[in-house]
């Protein structure tokens, strides 16, 4: 079995995948430092995927399409955080337009890789995150306050400023 | 936060329910489990009907709703929100998991076979 763990988080919309492969980490790595190797497995059969640029340095930027069956086009960019070969790579990834504009009201995600040798093969664990400001406000604004303990913590910031601006204060229960 | 005039109304309700320490507290209650008007208001120093009033802010605001359970009546929270969480979640999965096994398709010529 290659993927060997999946834990979620609701709390912070976040997720962590392990995965283990009988290959050497160097080749593991090359998975990802090689665009052609690359564009083999980012994309699903049904949307293939071609990358352009691959600049695997801190800034630098990979930038890809996938084709649907209908021909239609979908752009994606990473931005390098940081890179350790083979170890360790950061990156965001999201969904850009025609123009190269990351593409508004669409999340971005934070991934970060994580190569061990283990045994005779390589574990990768692959942690995301999300940090599109529109995803958060969307899910804030469809009331999951609970489920994000740190934005009740930024509402509180932002009630106790609202609180000396009121004119009249809701009734008291 | 931004917020567009079209639910300036909608975010006063959102921020006057969570501007309450009980109403917090509640709502964090409702979260964690499904717990019925009663259990509730056998969980503060207050009436019945000031736990009632409380649980019809939050439910005013769209943060939790009420749904009859035999004899009693249950409070839960939207589950849009937690459920989207949840989608969003699935769905990433479903695709990362996709990305290993073609990870793993390539590797295997070089790979022992067990």
């Amino acid at each position: 079995m290659t993927v060997i763990g999946v834990e979620k988080d609701f709390d912070n919309l976040s997720l962590i995948l392990t995965a283990e492969f009988d290959a050497p980490i160097e080749r593991v790595w090359e998975l990802w430092a090689d665009p052609r190797q690359l564009e083999r497995w980012w994309g699903p059969p049904t949307h293939p995927s071609t990358v352009e640029k691959h600049d695997l340095t801190v800034g630098g930027e990979v930038t890809y399409f996938m084709t649907d069956q209908d021909g239609e086009k979908s752009r994606g960019r990473w931005q390098v955080r940081s890179v350790n070969p083979p170890r360790s790579l950061e990156i965001t990834d999201g969904f850009v337009d025609q123009d190269g504009l990351p593409s508004p009201g669409t999340p971005i995600t934070e991934v970060q890789v994580r190569l061990t040798e283990r045994d005779e093969g390589t574990r990768m664990e692959l942690r995301f995150l999300f940090e599109s400001p529109e995803h958060w406000e969307l899910l804030e604004r469809w009331g999951a306050f609970g489920v994000f303990p740190q934005s009740v913590s930024q509402m509180d910031v932002l009630l106790a400023e609202g609180a000396e601006a009121e004119t009249t204060p809701p009734r008291s229960l | 936060m931004v917020v567009d005039k079209a639910t300036d109304e909608e975010a006063d309700r959102l921020f006057h329910a969570l501007a309450d320490t009980t109403r917090r507290d509640i709502l964090f209650r409702c979260i964690r489990g499904e717990p019925s008007v009663s259990q509730l208001a056998e969980a503060y120093p207050m009436s019945f009907a000031a736990v009632q009033k409380h649980v019809a802010v939050l439910e005013r605001a769209g943060l939790i709703s009420k749904q009859r359970h035999g004899r009693e009546r249950l409070v839960h929270t939207d589950g849009d929100a937690v459920g989207r969480a949840r989608q969003v979640l699935d769905e990433l999965e479903q695709t990362w998991r996709g990305r290993v096994d073609r990870m793993a398709d390539l590797l295997a010529p070089l790979s022992r076979h067990t």
